[in-house]
Order: structure tokens, then C-alpha cells, then sequence
């Protein structure tokens, strides 16, 4: 309080008091002593074969079974079978994407309430609809690819089907749920003028909101597939084709050097997918 | 819809256009619905209906004796163990490599704005190793793992550990040299140390975006050790491809329920962690 009329006095710097100190919260410490609780927790539940691990033994057996991998094989055979099941886990990562797609984007309407939100003779109606598709976004979304691959190998026999069937089932709900949040931020403006000139709302909502929406749901659908092609390349491990179900193959006939190069391919497949993809973003970017 | 007819004359102008694009489209995906054996009629054919309808009758209701609660509470917990200890090993890794590859932190780099060759290869190699990591998807890590230790949690947690290492040791380092770059520049050049940069510019404005990303990933990882069980690498995913094998309905629909349960869970918990420390 004094600070300013000393200054004058004994010619000191004009120093501003030190702003209050912030308030120590205890809840921070709260969480990490809780966060330390179950990493701890972990760690001595799981009674892990650490033992095992650091002995001679085991560097030997992993050094071992390394070595079991080179060389890889290189036959022209092996290579073909390895190109056609790369194929078909592209194709089902794309096809499981597209049918996605094709779900999402009536699924995401209808839970965004961009369908019948201003009927009144409906109301009730579409407000079930609405619900129904919610929760069918958020099922579909919780129950992971693999999952819904060992659940339809069951129904649509092993091969790439059921895994293409799987990505779809997947991706519907998170697609879906992106797609939601997307419309539902929309300004409402464009729509509105569609619907006072008399335009129905299936019109408004695919000739104002969707082009507006576009990019985004573009860019959401990209980064989808790019997830689902690492995904397609695991759900042979379960039985629904591709380049896993190859992998799984040789493996469990301890196959190492066939196993090696389809560990190879698949690295390259997704290597690939990842350029394929930045260079989209940029292209669209531009 | 009748309630506003569109005039017939403010038809969509680009139909023709639209029409052709779909037909192109259509064209093009045909070699795709080969290779991925597209044939839904085939689900429709009478024996996996049956299969279907039997398959379906199992699973309600969904299994509740207390052994089983028990079992699955078993696994439950050990499918969050596994992710949350398999983190921690990433952790082990990955922050010190993120502060071996940030650029930013690299004193050649800011002097003379190239690095010296022995340690723009030691930065290449981690980074390559990181890449090779990351790659490799936690489920075939799993797979590979499985036979080099064994059946069980091990593998499990491992496969989580090197995948996660190599995402994180990535991110923190992308994250480490886009916070507060005129800040530690200016450290750097007046002598600071590369320590004393990390703890004083750095980390107190990147802390909240390394955090709430770690949290994220975290969520990942419980996700992801969900299914590490399908290749005999434990927790909730083991139980289910045995009870999936044995078509016992009624346990696969408890465990879905508890997956879900898990998922949501774990997404409001990263929620809240994220408030918490990252605003």
C-alpha cells in the first residue's frame, strides 16, 4: 500500500505487489495418489513372469525364436497368397468403411433430431426414432471390431465377409456418433431459409446441412478407414480372412520364415495406407 | 414430405451428374466386392438362420450364477490391470526417448540449425525403432508374444508396453517441440542447460496437453487389452472366445454387458482425469 508513495520518496522502482498466490487444491493429489494406487494395484495382481523373463534362458529362447523368422521366404508362391490376402483386407476395410458410411449418415440424422425436429404431428414418433438410433450408436461403438468379428464368424461363416460385416457394425456407431455431434453443431440458418420456402425436410437436410457438413465427414471417413485398415489386418486372427488370418496361420504351425514375410507385408500395408492417407489430408488441405 | 411438394422445376441440377458418379463408383467397388466374398444372401440361407436363431435363444438370459460373477469379475479386473501396467512400462520407455528425438531440445539444431551426424543417427535409429514399434499392431505383438512367453497376462501386458512406447515416445516428442519455442530458444542460446529448458519452459506449458493425451491413450489401451485375450493373452477377451467357442449365449451377452460398462466407464474416468489436471 505503500509502495507507491515511497517510490517518490526513496527513489525506488515502482514495484507492483506479487498478485496473490493461488489456492492449493488437494484434489490433484487426490488423483495420483489414486492413479499410483492402481498402477500398484496392477502390477501385484497380475503376478507377472518377470522371473522368467530376465534369465539367460529366455534371452536364449527369444533370440532363438527370432532367429527362427530369417531368413523370411520369398517364394513367389508365398508372395502371391500374401498379395491376395492383402487385397482382401483392403477390400474389407473399404467395403466395411463405405457400408459404415451408408449407415451413419440416416443413423446420425435421426439422432441429431435434423429429421422431424419440427414436426409437430410426429413428435413422439421421431423422438422414439431418435432414441432408438442413439442407443444403437452407442452400442455399436462400444463393442470393439474383433469382438463383433468372433460374434459374426459364428453367423456368416469364417472369411473376409464377416470381417468386412464387423468393421461396418464398428465403424456405424462411431461414425454415426461423429456424424451427430457434426450436424447438431450446423448452423441452423441455411436449413431454416430451405424450409420456409416449402422445401421438405429430407431436402433441406441433404441440400443445406449435408454440403455444409461435407469436408468434415470427409475427413472423419478418411481417418476412419485408415483405423479400419489396421483393424482388417487383425480380425483374421479370429477367423474373418486377410492378411491376419494368414499370420495366424503360419504362426500357429510355427511357420516362422512364411510368418516373417507376412509380418513384412502387413508392415508395408500399413506403411502404405499412411502415406495414402497424409497425402489425401494434404491434397484436401490445399 | 406431401406438405411441401417440390416444384418440379427446382429439380436437383447436378441429378445427371450424380447419377454418372454413382454409376463409376458402383464400377469401381465391383473387384472390391470379390475380394471381400460380398454375399449377404448367404446369411439368409436356412442352416445359419437356424445356427442364428439358436445362437440368439442362448443368450437370454444373461448368465448370473455367482461363479461366474466371479470368473468375470476376475477378469474384468485383470483385463484393467493389464492396461494400466502395460502403460506404465510404455511410460518407462517412452519418455526418455520423446526427450532423446525432440529436435527442439537438440543444441546443434539451435546454434547452427543442423544437427552434428552421430547424433542426427542416434535421433534417426530411435526414431526408426519407435516407427517399427507403433507398427506393428498390439494384437500381433500379442500373437508373437504369446509364443515367446507363454499363455496369460505376460504377453498381454508386453504387447501393450511396446505398442504404446512407440505411439507415446512419438507424441510427447511432436508435443515437446511445438510448446513454448521462443522460450527455450532463448534459454538455450543464453546457456542454459537442456535439463533446466525441459523443467522451466517446456514442460510447464506442454504438461496439461502430455497429460490428457496420456489419459486418452490410457482409454485406448483398455480397449485394446479387451481383445488381447482372443490370442491367449488374459483378461475379459480370453473368457469370451471360450465361451464363444462353447456358444454359450448367455455368458457372451454378461460379457458384453460388462464391456460396455468398462468402455463407458473408462471414458468418463479419462473425462474426469482430463478436467482435472489438464485446464
Amino acid at each position: 500500500m505503500n509502495i507507491q508513495t515511497s517510490t517518490h520518496t526513496n527513489m525506488q522502482p515502482n514495484i507492483q505487489p506479487m498478485p496473490p498466490a493461488p489456492k492449493r487444491r488437494l484434489a490433484p493429489y487426490f488423483w495420483l495418489a489414486a492413479i499410483a494406487a492402481l498402477i500398484l494395484a496392477s502390477f501385484s495382481s497380475l503376478n507377472l513372469a518377470w522371473r522368467d523373463l530376465f534369465q539367460a534362458q529366455a534371452l536364449r529362447t527369444t533370440l532363438e525364436f527370432l532367429n527362427g523368422f530369417a531368413p523370411p521366404d520369398l517364394r513367389l508362391a508365398h508372395w502371391q497368397r500374401i498379395a491376395v490376402a492383402s487385397l482382401e483386407t483392403l477390400a474389407m476395410s473399404i467395403m466395411g468403411t463405405l457400408l459404415a458410411f451408408v449407415m451413419a449418415v440416416p443413423l446420425a440424422a435421426f439422432a441429431s433430431g435434423k429429421l422431424g425436429k419440427y414436426d409437430s404431428k410426429y413428435t413422439a414418433l421421431y423422438r422414439g426414432i431418435a432414441f432408438l438410433a442413439r442407443m444403437w450408436l452407442n452400442f455399436f461403438r462400444a463393442v470393439p471390431e474383433l469382438v463383433w468379428a468372433s460374434l459374426l464368424v459364428v453367423m456368416a461363416g469364417l472369411g473376409p465377409f464377416a470381417g468386412t460385416l464387423a468393421l461396418a457394425a464398428h465403424t456405424s456407431g462411431v461414425l454415426g456418433r461423429l456424424y451427430a455431434d457434426l450436424f447438431e453443431n450446423l448452423p441452423a440458418e441455411s436449413e431454416q431459409a430451405l424450409q420456409h420456402n416449402g422445401v421438405g425436410k429430407l431436402h433441406s437436410f441433404f441440400y443445406a446441412s449435408v454440403p455444409l457438413a461435407w469436408p468434415a465427414m470427409l475427413s472423419y471417413l478418411l481417418y476412419r478407414w485408415e483405423n479400419n485398415v489396421r483393424a482388417a489386418t487383425v480380425l483374421g486372427i479370429v477367423g474373418a480372412g486377410g492378411i491376419g488370418q494368414m499370420l495366424k496361420y503360419h504362426l500357429s504351425l510355427f511357420q516362422m520364415q512364411s510368418a516373417a514375410s507376412v509380418l513384412f507385408a502387413l508392415l508395408l500395408l500399413v506403411w502404405f495406407v499412411d502415406a495414402v492417407s497424409l497425402g489425401v489430408r494434404r491434397h484436401l488441405a490445399r | 414430405m406431401s406438405a411441401h411438394p417440390v416444384p418440379s422445376e427446382i429439380r436437383d441440377p447436378l441429378f445427371v451428374r450424380r447419377c454418372r458418379q454413382l454409376a463409376l463408383a458402383l464400377l469401381l467397388l465391383w473387384p472390391l466386392l470379390h475380394y471381400s466374398q460380398f454375399q449377404p444372401w448367404l446369411l439368409w440361407d436356412a442352416q445359419s438362420l437356424q445356427a442364428l436363431k439358436h445362437f440368439l435363444l442362448s443368450c437370454m438370459p444373461p448368465a448370473h450364477d455367482p461363479e461366474f460373477l466371479q470368473l468375470l469379475w476376475q477378469a474384468t479386473w485383470q483385463t484393467v490391470a493389464i492396461a494400466t501396467a502395460g502403460l506404465s512400462l510404455a511410460l518407462l520407455f517412452a519418455i526418455p526417448s520423446s526427450l532423446l528425438i525432440a529436435d527442439s531440445l537438440s543444441l546443434s539444431w539451435q546454434d547452427f540449425g543442423r544437427m552434428r551426424q552421430p547424433a542426427r543417427f542416434a535421433r534417426q535409429s530411435l526414431r526408426a525403432l519407435l516407427v517399427l514399434l507403433r507398427s506393428v499392431p498390439e494384437l500381433v505383438w500379442a500373437l508373437i508374444l504369446v509364443r515367446i512367453v507363454g499363455l496369460g497376462p505376460t504377453a498381454g501386458v508386453l504387447a501393450i508396453a511396446l505398442t504404446y512406447a512407440g505411439m507415446l515416445g512419438k507424441i510427447y516428442a511432436e508435443i515437446l517441440d511445438a510448446s513454448a519455442p521462443q522460450a527455450s530458444k532463448h534459454l538455450l542460446q543464453n546457456g542454459a542447460g537442456r535439463i533446466a529448458t525441459l523443467l522451466y519452459a517446456k514442460l510447464p506449458h506442454a504438461l496439461p496437453e502430455l497429460i490428457s493425451y496420456t489419459v486418452y491413450r490410457w482409454e485406448c489401451a483398455l480397449r485394446g487389452s479387451v481383445v488381447l485375450g482372443f490370442v491367449g493373452a488374459g483378461g475379459l477377451g480370453q473368457r469370451m472366445d471360450e465361451s464363444l467357442k462353447m456358444m454359450a449365449g448367455n455368458e457372451v451377452t454378461s460379457m458384453l454387458l460388462i464391456f460396455i460398462a468398462l468402455v463407458a466407464g473408462a471414458d468418463l474416468l479419462s473425462k474426469l482425469l482430463r478436467r482435472e489436471f489438464a485446464q
